[in-house]
């Protein structure tokens, strides 16, 4: 038991670690690469005024949304994972992100997304009406719960598309973004109630991880234990689709983020859900965050959305993924 | 019922059924190609576009030479991108296991754009680049999915998914580095368009398509057999690991020139064959109505992404993906009780 302790308190130090390292390159890395020094000077107020408002104005936020975005799709496929105790489980992948993102296009077209406040209503209620459509679709399979969930993702994606090309491009010169996530230039947006959203979404898993734990046991071992499951179920869905749709509203919709992280943090987490959250949280800003930096230097001028090098580096994921399931169930 | 047709050397025994059924649909898909020659910025009357046919007024220019090409363009590749979607459904014996689940349109896509960024590309590498990248991405889709467990025909959706999602992330990658104009030629058929498709365009690929159907036409006996299972058709003197190859190659090609010339149109080699089959009522996937109705949906589709106000070209690929999606998702709720 200690050496288990002493396992789970050692890789918690090294993820957040592996989070320090990120946030310094990531304040490091762009168009105009900075020395670690001058890095530190300049979050300081100190050094060329150039390089501190780069640095304070645009990587320091930009970062933090990058780190808000990633434990939200973390935690997000985590808990969804949990919810409908299927490993390929993913806002992204269940087209719940291509939800919001739909809704949000819709609303931009009918006016009718003016506010911040605006925007995450219309995202949740895009959410919660795919996530709804996938699950009722895909039935207790995991597999074909995630083809229903990339068909109705390409389809509103096919939808978000076609609506933005048949109207004016001034409509949606702000918003092209809802098409592929990218964290580019969001920083200028206001960007405060779905970082809100997203914190108090996060905080609100905490009640939950322990009837969660339960549920993983079966429903009637989680009712007999006193969990009261269909209300754990409903909350817990209710938070992945708020997380869903704050990411949404901040990034625009990236896949395989909620694949790859809970893979990892349930693997290091070895069967407790607390850890596993706790995983979750440092590993989803460090992926989405080394992410973000590789979409800043892969491209010899301008960034690559950082959705698109999710996708590449999540496809494997999903291959192996796929591959263990499939042995599991062949067993 | 069967009637026997006989051309030469070669006969086939189809359905009464399967005959009616995709004669409708050829006149069908013929039909809408011709109203979608009389939309413009608004409609021609149908006097004017038959003048034009026959030099007796209307405007010849825009009705031959504009909007034809890209009419011919959408039934030709429909019935191509049928096609290959049929051979590739038998070939892996799964309604999902059509050329743009398992990868082979992006792949292709990939191979054609690596072509025009680096080499300028003329229509003929691209169509072979286009032919070889997508045999490439199929090759990895189904070695990976390779397996004997349960699930297999799903497990292949699946992988499908995961490599394409990785090529059309690396063809984002390949058109944003690229230069601007080649971006904006590359982007144009990024999401699968028969904007400014040419006579020049529709030649080449014309041809493959015919050459397709021949090989096919050939192979007919081969491939029947094959559908009664691998036991039965090795019984009968039907060389399978040789059939599948050529099947794998003569598919591909249906769906990579389609890809070399208007980009990645996804979901008409799925939807194709299924519709096809079920309209002909026949027990297999058989490739004539595939292709008859896979001209009807790309002509279909290509008409309606053109009802969009004139100056806002929406690509037929979008048009397809939202309409196959659909189609996908009911497949998929209808098949909740009975398989996988």
């Amino acid at each position: 038991m200690r050496t288990e302790q002493a396992r789970a308190a050692g890789l918690l130090a090294a993820s957040a670690a592996l989070l320090v390292a990120a946030v310094l390159v990531s304040l490091a890395a762009g168009a105009v690469p900075t020395p670690p020094g001058a890095v530190l000077d300049a979050l300081r107020g100190r050094g060329d005024v150039g390089t501190v408002l780069t640095v304070r104005d645009l990587r320091v936020p930009r970062t933090l949304l990058a780190a808000a975005v990633g434990a939200a799709l973390g935690v997000g496929g985590l808990l969804m994972q949990t919810v409908s105790r299927n490993p390929l489980a993913e806002p992204g992948l269940l087209g719940v992100t291509a939800g919001a993102g739909c809704a949000l296009t819709v609303g931009v077209l009918l006016g009718a997304a003016a506010s911040p406040a605006e925007q995450l209503a219309l995202a949740l209620v895009g959410a919660v009406a795919a996530a709804v459509v996938v699950l009722a679709v895909g039935g207790t399979s995991p597999l074909r719960t995630l083809l229903a969930g990339v068909a109705l993702g390409l389809v509103l994606n096919g939808v978000s598309l076609g609506l933005r090309l048949a109207t004016p491009p001034e409509v949606f010169d702000v918003y092209r973004f809802w098409s592929v996530g990218s964290l580019a230039g969001r920083e200028q947006a206001p960007t405060t109630l779905p970082l809100v959203a997203i914190a108090v979404g996060l905080v609100a898993v905490v009640p939950l991880v322990r009837s969660l734990g339960t549920l993983a046991l079966g429903d009637q071992v989680a009712a007999a234990l006193g969990t009261r499951v269909g209300a754990v179920r409903v909350a817990a869905s209710g938070l992945v689709a708020l997380l869903a749709a704050a990411a949404t509203a901040l990034a625009g919709p990236i896949a395989f983020v909620g694949l790859l992280v809970p893979l990892v943090a349930r693997w290091a987490a070895r069967g407790s859900l607390a850890l596993a959250v706790a995983f979750c949280l440092l590993a989803g800003p460090v992926v989405l965050i080394v992410a973000d930096v590789l979409a800043r230097v892969a491209l010899p001028v301008g960034e690559l959305p950082v959705a698109v090098v999710t996708a590449f580096v999540g496809g494997p994921v999903l291959i192996l993924a796929v591959r263990r399931l499939a042995r599991g169930e062949a067993r | 019922m069967t009637v026997v047709v006989r051309f030469g050397p070669v006969s086939a025994r189809p359905g009464v059924r399967s005959l009616v059924v995709s004669s409708v649909l050829v006149v069908l898909a013929v039909l809408v190609g011709f109203v979608s020659l009389s939309r413009g910025a608004g409609w021609d009357p149908p006097s004017e576009v038959l003048g034009a046919f026959v030099g007796g007024g209307g405007s010849p220019v825009v009705v031959l030479q504009w909007r034809l090409p890209r009419v011919v363009a959408a039934l030709v590749f429909g019935a191509g991108l049928g096609v290959s979607g049929a051979v590739f459904q038998n070939l892996t014996r799964n309604p999902l296991g059509s050329p743009d689940v398992i990868g082979l349109d992006a792949g292709a896509h990939t191979g054609a754009l690596i072509v025009l960024t680096t080499l300028g590309g003329s229509a003929l590498s691209l169509a072979g680049a286009a032919l070889l990248g997508g045999l490439l991405a199929a090759s990895v889709v189904l070695a990976l999915a390779a397996g004997r467990s349960s699930g297999a025909g799903l497990r292949l959706v699946v992988v499908g998914v995961a490599v394409n999602a990785m090529l059309v992330a690396l063809n984002s990658w390949i058109i944003l580095r690229a230069d601007l104009e080649v971006a904006l030629a590359g982007a144009g058929w990024n999401a699968g368009s028969l904007n400014g498709v040419g006579w020049e365009d529709v030649g080449p690929a014309l041809g493959v398509v015919v050459a397709v159907a021949v090989a096919l036409v050939l192979l007919a006996p081969a491939i029947a057999q094959h559908d009664l299972g691998d036991g039965l058709a090795a019984g009968t003197g039907v060389e399978l690991v040789r059939l599948r190859r050529l099947l794998v190659v003569v598919g591909a090609a249906a769906s990579a020139v389609v890809t070399a010339v208007a980009g990645p149109i996804l979901f008409v080699a799925l939807a194709a064959p299924q519709i096809g089959r079920r309209l002909a009522g026949a027990a297999g996937t058989p490739l004539v109505p595939a292709a008859a109705t896979g001209a009807v949906l790309l002509t279909t589709a290509d008409l309606v992404a053109r009802l969009a106000p004139a100056g806002r070209a929406v690509p037929v690929g979008v048009v397809t993906v939202v309409l196959g999606g659909l189609y996908l998702m009911a497949l998929l709720a209808r098949e909740v009780r009975t398989r996988w």
